[in-house]
């Protein structure tokens, strides 16, 4: 995905010079392709992810469409504060970008273990929450973040994730993207858990359908509402905490649907995610999920 | 920039923030009137900027980092004519753009302040943008000396030398006086002076109730080489008034009628 992420946004960086990549000292054989292109619109600001934010604000208030590059943790909840404040209060045109979503390096342990954030982002006023599944969604939702000038939170995995969806798949700003449809139960995924949920399915012959939700917020009621009206019980599934994050999002607008009597009756619906603990110990992304009990 | 004497203007201004606090209950009247006088000097003879278009490309910017004493700020931009005396009065009440933190949704406010340590990475940005696209704008901040605590402004008081930022000064509201004690009994800053001078900030120190001092000290064309400025203002908290200075308790306090009157007595006094 991030390999995804960069090659779209060196495309659309050649005729859009208001892109400009900021780094937290990272990104070693991944935005080298950016930064030698566009040498006036990088910079690597050092280990210092609360000043690249409000840098970050800065040149976005002077009309560049800034994209802040770190891994997980780092850009996110290091600096809740400047993106609450400077970014999302001032409405500024600031792209916070984070490689290794959920257990994606998972043997780094639990400081690179990125597995709140989108709780705690989803909760700020202004600020896009974008989580997609694989290489194109990557890739397309990088180039809208291109086009537009919106204060925006992009979860990526790491590199060589298979893709899911075919490459002709095409979708728009706050789709819920139908990957197949079923019977009964609608699974909804986000992030890079498609992969297993689209896998577990076939392998195991269910009747389920499956949706990959890349936009947790805003998220798009109607297309809920549509599935919601389909199917009698829904699984969402998350490299997430329980609380607060995607299964939670879902939860909400179900019940809004619900009581904006937009929908007749609610789902039955089952949350998949982290049960509210840390995992300290190694591991490899598939491991961690299943201890953590992210299994359909 | 208004050709106006700045005595003039910062007369005025403490008069403003001063009887603002009363009518409105506010605090940090302390650092408001620590901070005038450089505000002031910046309003009447440094600042490029147009009232009547808050936004024009070509003005300098302004961050002010210490939002809690917003008083001193809102009082020059209404002095010098962002907005009328009626709009000011609406500060704090309900519905009111004019925060008591200092609200970017104000007319001549670039930046709303009031978690601290964060205005001056802005000015990076802004700043490292000025220099990307070579414009002639100025980008001032002023922190307060309290403020210096949170780690945030290391951060970028490390960034701005290493990128050359010549076009941004930082100035130090170095009143002594923090929110629960003396700058020296809660975490020492001293020595300041080196602390920036090692970091390669060309650092100056000046009475920043000194009205001559303070322009020579902000004055663009005085910059030389490729080092960001800082002005460390050394202050008096609650500066003008005997009975606020060096104060504690007029970071919380805003004064009563005899109070008001008697301060506003002595600032007249002044020239």
């Amino acid at each position: 995905m991030r390999t995804a992420f960069i090659k779209q946004l060196v495309e659309a960086a050649k005729t859009n010079n208001k892109i400009f990549l900021l780094v937290g000292d990272l990104g070693y054989s991944v935005v080298e392709l950016f930064a030698q292109q566009f040498p006036d619109r990088f910079l690597n600001v050092g280990i210092a992810e609360q000043n690249m934010t409000g840098i970050a604000v800065g040149l976005a208030m002077e009309g560049y469409n800034v994209f802040t590059y770190s891994i997980g943790n780092f850009p996110t909840l290091r600096c809740m504060e400047q993106i609450r404040y400077d970014m999302c209060y001032h409405n500024a045109n600031v792209k916070v970008v984070a490689v290794g979503g959920g257990y994606a390096y998972g043997a780094l342990g639990t400081s690179h273990h990125t597995t709140e954030e989108l709780g705690m982002l989803r909760t700020i006023p202004n600020l896009n929450v974008l989580a997609p599944a694989d290489p194109l969604e990557a890739q397309i939702i990088t180039k809208m973040l291109c086009n537009n000038n919106e204060p925006s939170y992009l979860r990526l995995g790491k590199a060589g994730e298979p893709m899911v969806h075919s490459k002709d798949k095409t979708f728009s700003w706050g789709n819920i993207i139908e990957v197949f449809q079923g019977k009964g139960t609608a699974v909804l995924s986000t992030g890079s858990m498609l992969k297993y949920a689209s896998d577990y399915i076939q392998k195991e012959k269910k009747e389920y359908g499956l949706y990959s939700v890349p936009f947790i917020k805003p998220l798009n009621l109607v297309d809920l509402a549509t599935i919601a009206s389909k199917y009698t019980s829904i699984i969402t599934i998350e490299e997430h905490q329980r609380s607060g994050g995607f299964g939670s999002a879902i939860l909400e607008g179900l019940h809004d649907l619900l009581e904006q009597e937009k929908i007749a009756t609610l789902p039955k619906i089952k949350r998949l995610a982290i049960p509210d603990r840390f995992i300290g110990v190694a591991g490899t992304q598939d491991y961690l999920r299943k201890i953590a009990g992210l299994q359909l | 920039m208004l050709p106006s004497n700045s005595k003039v203007l910062a007369q005025k201004v403490k008069k403003c923030l001063l009887t603002l606090a009363h009518h409105h209950n506010a605090s940090h009247v302390g650092g408001a009137l620590s901070i005038a006088d450089v505000l002031s000097v910046l309003y009447s003879r440094i600042l490029k900027y147009d009232t009547s278009h808050p936004k024009w490309e070509e003005r300098d910017r302004l961050l002010y980092s210490k939002g809690h004493a917003c008083t001193a700020l809102y009082a020059v931009l209404k002095e010098v004519g962002f907005y009328t005396d009626a709009a000011l009065q609406t500060f704090t009440q309900n519905g009111s753009l004019f925060t008591s933190h200092v609200n970017h949704k104000v007319a001549g406010v670039e930046l709303s302040t009031g978690s601290l340590g964060h205005a001056l990475s802005v000015a990076c940005g802004m700043a490292l943008a000025g220099k990307r696209k070579k414009t002639d704008w100025h980008v001032y901040t002023i922190v307060s000396d309290g403020e210096l605590n949170e780690g945030s402004n290391w951060e970028a008081i490390l960034f701005a030398p290493h990128h050359e930022l010549n076009n941004m000064t930082l100035i130090v509201d170095f009143n002594k006086i923090q929110s629960f004690g003396t700058i020296k009994e809660v975490l020492d800053l001293d020595p300041l002076k080196d602390k920036f001078n090692s970091f390669g900030w060309d650092t100056i120190e000046i009475d920043g109730h000194n009205h001559s001092e303070i322009y020579e000290a902000l004055r663009k064309d005085t910059i030389h080489g490729s080092k960001p400025r800082v002005v460390i203002a050394h202050t008096v908290k609650g500066k003008g008034v005997d009975f606020m200075e060096n104060q504690l308790a007029w970071h919380y306090k805003s004064p009563n009628k005899e109070q008001l009157e008697s301060a506003i007595g002595q600032i007249n006094q002044q020239k």
